[in-house]
């Protein structure tokens, strides 16, 4: 992966989101406390939010750049977002939240398919059911499924397994290193729990108060 | 109840109706400007919209008299470029009611596009959503039962409708004559009695159309 952010400043309510990094590896882990400016970063990333300054480059495309008033808007970046509280669609069953951003068009569409998703997330037998009645574990499962299948170029996970128990945690960190392996898709992973960026990171970077405080392997950063 | 008033209860039904439907894809668009969008003007449109809310009603009948009268700006233009009257019409009758329940549509709209969490909407573009797409499959969808609230409360407004539609469409038997019309110029007249009968299928017919907006607007949604 290759993913650039340079010279980013959004204001928020009581900081300023500055950051000037380049994520390179496979999984990016951020760490930080709550209200360090961590959704802020993904949502900017995915085109949510508008940096006042700074460039945006994904693969070397630039996809925002606040000098010359790019923005390219979210639904053309190719970032799936899976947000701490997943935001699967109450009113679709789990078959039509899959298909919701189904990109068919794509090279390798047999590789994202939802047959070939649904197998290695282990939700097929889930495709009938209402969102609304699955299980922590399932529905987060479906969450990342249906960011697979929009055969995203890059992966943001806010929180993802914030509600779950450790149990739960366990079981799922196979299916992000799946996401990772099986479908070559890299991550931004974003978590104040560093348990979770010990099990899936080779690298994590530290946000508080809207700055990175510190970079490196995580035994190193996430000492306490 | 006699045929006459068998008719006008029908008549009654048939504007209410009408009128509901014609503001239902503008009040829709406000309403869903006004919970999503801020622009320049915002609080003034809102404002406006919500005027016949507390404006006397006969007033209101006033303004739209004076709009499309035949010597009006409005009226003038649809008289003489498409042959069209509207005031003394069962069309002033369905504008009166459209005018009145506006606000009751717009104000409930608004309300359950608000209470539609962003983070759907945001996640739909991610998985490359236009915002058309974002708004039939996810905005609408889940504000769908506060819109089909807003409009059963519109229709009952409608049904009730009285000052504007008097000033507006008059009370002319068999062609603007609505059950709140009736039932004052039967008292007016001193035909009590025949007032009764408007009065009670008026009450039935508020009772349940308020009852099933209650409903439809308690429901829980799937989340």
């Amino acid at each position: 992966m290759s993913l650039r952010l340079h010279q980013i400043r959004l204001p928020l309510a009581s900081f300023t989101l500055e950051v000037d990094v380049t994520f390179d590896q496979p999984i990016a882990g951020i760490f930080g406390p709550s209200g360090a400016g961590k959704t802020s970063l993904l949502d900017l990333i995915a085109g949510l939010r508008r940096p006042v300054a700074g460039t945006v480059q994904i693969e070397n495309e630039t996809i925002f750049e606040a000098g010359s008033r790019l923005n390219l808007p979210p639904r053309l970046r190719r970032i799936g977002y899976v947000p701490q509280d997943l935001a699967l669609f109450p009113h679709l069953n789990v078959r039509a939240n899959l298909v919701y951003g189904y990109q068919s068009g794509v090279p390798e569409n047999e590789l994202f398919s939802l047959g070939h998703v649904a197998e290695v997330m282990e939700i097929a037998h889930l495709f009938e059911r209402n969102v609304t009645t699955l299980s922590g574990g399932e529905q987060q499962r479906v969450a990342f499924s249906r960011a697979i299948l929009s055969a995203p170029r890059l992966l943001l996970l806010d929180e993802p397994m914030s509600s779950l128990d450790l149990r739960l945690k366990e079981r799922l960190i196979p299916f992000l290193l799946r996401i990772r392996d099986e479908f070559r898709i890299p991550l931004v992973y974003v978590t104040h729990h560093a348990g979770e960026l010990s099990a899936l990171c080779d690298e994590v970077i530290v946000l508080e108060r809207g700055q990175f405080t510190a970079r490196g392997a995580p035994p190193d950063v996430l000492a306490p | 109840m006699t045929g006459e008033a068998w008719q006008i209860v029908f008549f009654t039904i048939q504007v209410s109706a009408l009128s509901t439907l014609l503001i239902l894809p503008v009040g829709i668009v406000i309403a869903w400007l006004m919970a999503r969008r801020d622009w320049p003007g915002k609080a003034v449109l809102e404002t406006v919209v919500m005027l016949p809310l507390f404006v006397p009603p006969v007033a209101t009948g006033l303004v739209l008299l004076m709009l499309f009268g035949r010597h009006g700006p409005l009226g003038s233009i649809l008289q003489n470029g498409f042959g069209i009257d509207i005031v003394f019409t069962w069309r002033a009758v369905v504008l009166a009611c459209a005018m009145m329940s506006f606000p009751l549509l717009v104000r409930t709209a608004q309300s359950a596009f608000q209470e539609v969490n962003p983070r759907f909407e945001d996640i739909a573009r991610t998985l490359g959503a236009s915002e058309w797409r974002v708004f039939g499959t996810i905005t609408l969808p889940l504000a769908l039962r506060g819109i089909v609230a807003g409009a059963v409360l519109a229709f009952a407004r409608a049904l009730g409708e009285f000052g504007a539609t008097a000033v507006v469409a008059g009370m002319i038997p068999g062609k603007t004559m609505t059950i709140s019309l009736s039932i004052y110029q039967n008292i007016q007249l001193g035909h009590d009695a025949a007032a009764l009968p408007l009065l009670f299928v008026s009450i039935g017919i508020v009772f349940i159309t308020v009852f099933c907006g209650q409903i439809i607007s308690k429901r829980k949604r799937p989340v």
